[in-house]
């Protein structure tokens, strides 16, 4: 039993062996042709790094975010301290990726909020921000942009690639947009392609924010506005989709937020309660234009696409070895989708271990450190040789 | 001679290997390193999978229950099945399956017509517990336990060849009566 005054000291010892990290910005000025046809003229990428880069050059690992995360992956900032990573369980000293042993690059996607050239940057043909004329960007186009980041690092070839949800679609399109590039491939709570009923559940968000009167069709930077409302109900509705019913159900059930029924329209139940404050903190951060383009690029992304659908064929040109996870409440990727990833790789004869967890979380279990996943990671990372 | 040696002994080196109920990989590692035949193995249970990746093995989590869809036709040289027969609830649909998938597959379990197990039932009057069935009948993994006798009925049922079979016990091979003295049985079979 530890007396208060020792808990108090390690507490204080935690804090100073916080990570403290810095973001940075890498700025290149050839033009990068996107798949929609679009071009941007110069575009700049917020990133972080993490550990040093050996003289090998053989132990850097791209990790990719997901839909409203950033290039913050681990650590803290020394003038935020509590900005902690969205990924810091995951990512550090004697953590899964162990950053005494691999230099970890995060990075922030094309078209984002957080640092990287998106809607909210200024437009150099105008000097305004763009606004709704930033281009549809896709995955594809993201690890572009990425790959010229890892040139700009020196980084010939990726120890490893990773990324939960929309991160691991950019780990999948690292294999195959730049096969010779990535050793390892880690592909977490993934689909090769968005169901009909994630799409489905993209167009309402979209919906949302531009049924939103404050939207004007993109333009609301000059009118000092925010689509806040469609910005909350499109948080509202991704959030539900990130979470199993068992876990809602475990996390809320039918508990009431105030003594008894309202008989009104104000939040009866705490879940609806905790859907509002998701909203209303996500609006004030995430920026429209960003939230309409990301929900696109899922919709878009279909390796397969240009191979009548053969997942199997699309990989042929994959060099990678895979490792593929999902969660089995996750029912917006469900493991059968991850199965169909790991059927392809399979059939082009690829390294590949698969775990499917059984944890009750959903969709978002991919952020939160059950010991049979972090023990994966840990296992498989610790056999990647340097 | 273990099991392992004898399977080891009929994959040839280089060849393309499934393994199904690989436990935590050991025998996967061996094929690798005697053999040099690359291979996956097919476990369900969270700790083995893990032992697995510790081992630097192949794994895929899934169960062998809901068959093997995750494989094509003829995607391997030999499907293993290494006594996890016993264990399977669906057996004669698992068989079919993985000659789907192989073109020879390696099939061993424990004998359930050993002396030992027989005495137990017939003079003791209990269900057998040994080194090779080490579980009291309420509480084991296993669900259909066989005999050299059944087995190969149930390979001449759906059309499978016996192309090889040791019978060990205690790690020595058993030449006669191997059903009476055959703790455990392994097999080669193909289509």
């Amino acid at each position: 039993m530890q007396s208060p005054c020792l808990r108090k000291l390690n507490g204080l010892f935690l804090f100073r062996d916080a990570v403290i990290v810095e973001a940075k910005k890498a700025r290149f000025t050839e033009p990068l042709r996107l798949t929609g046809g679009a071009v941007l003229p110069e575009f700049e990428i917020a990133y972080e790094t993490y550990g040093e880069l050996n003289a090998a050059r053989s132990n850097a690992v791209l990790v990719c975010h997901a839909l409203n995360a950033s290039h913050h992956v681990a650590g803290t900032y020394a003038d935020d301290p509590r900005n902690v990573g969205w990924w810091d369980n995951m990512v550090g000293p004697g953590k899964p990726v162990d950053t005494d042993r691999f230099f970890v690059v995060g990075n922030n996607y094309l078209g984002s909020c957080f640092g990287s050239t998106g809607p909210t940057s200024p437009n150099p043909a105008t000097g305004k921000p763009w606004g709704a004329d930033f281009p549809v960007v896709t995955v594809e186009d993201w690890v572009a942009a990425q790959a010229r980041l890892a040139d700009r690092l020196g980084i010939e070839r990726f120890a490893a690639v990773m990324g939960g949800s929309l991160g691991a679609m950019q780990a999948l399109q690292w294999t195959l947009s730049y096969p010779q590039r990535v050793r390892n491939a880690i592909v977490i709570a993934a689909t090769p392609k968005l169901s009909a009923q994630n799409i489905a559940f993209n167009e309402v968000a979209r919906q949302a924010i531009m049924s939103d009167p404050d939207f004007h069709g993109g333009h609301y930077y000059d009118r000092g506005v925010v689509p806040v409302r469609g910005l909350r109900i499109a948080r509202m509705i991704g959030h539900i989709t990130y979470l199993s019913d068992d876990a809602m159900m475990e996390k809320f059930g039918r508990q009431l937020r105030r003594s008894a029924l309202g008989f009104d329209f104000g939040a009866d139940f705490e879940v609806e309660s905790y859907l509002r404050y998701q909203g209303d903190k996500f609006a004030e951060y995430f920026d429209a234009n960003t939230y309409l383009r990301i929900t696109k690029a899922l919709d878009y992304y279909d390796p397969a696409a240009d191979y009548d659908g053969d997942l199997s064929a699309a990989f042929a040109r994959a060099q990678a070895d895979f490792l593929v996870v999902s969660f089995t409440s996750d029912w917006r990727f469900s493991s059968a989708r991850s199965r169909e990833i790991v059927r392809a790789l399979l059939d082009n004869r690829r390294v590949v271990s698969y775990l499917e967890i059984d944890a009750p979380q959903g969709h978002d279990a991919f952020l939160l450190d059950d010991p049979r996943y972090f023990g994966a990671l840990r296992a498989y990372f610790g056999n990647i040789a340097l | 001679m273990t099991e392992a040696d004898t399977i080891a002994r009929w994959v040839a080196p280089g060849a393309r290997v499934l393994d199904l109920g690989c436990g935590d990989g050991r025998l996967l590692r061996q094929l690798w390193e005697t053999r040099q035949a690359p291979g996956y193995g097919v476990e369900i249970d969270d700790a083995k999978v893990l032992a697995c990746l510790r081992n630097d093995v192949n794994v895929l989590q899934m169960d062998l229950e809901d068959g093997l869809a995750a494989f094509a036709d003829r995607s391997f040289d030999t499907v293993i099945l290494s006594e996890t027969l016993q264990a399977i609830h669906r057996q004669e649909p698992l068989l079919v399956e993985m000659l789907r998938v192989g073109r020879e597959a390696i099939v061993s379990f424990p004998n359930f017509g050993y002396w030992r197990a027989r005495i137990q039932i017939a003079l003791a009057g209990h269900m057998p517990v040994s080194k090779e069935l080490p579980y009291q009948w309420y509480d084991t993994p296993n669900v259909h336990h066989c005999t050299l006798v059944d087995f190969e009925a149930l390979c001449a049922k759906v059309g499978f060849q016996v192309l090889e079979r040791v019978v060990l016990t205690d790690g020595k091979p058993v030449a006669a009566f191997p059903n009476l003295l055959g703790a455990l049985a392994v097999y080669r079979v193909s289509a």
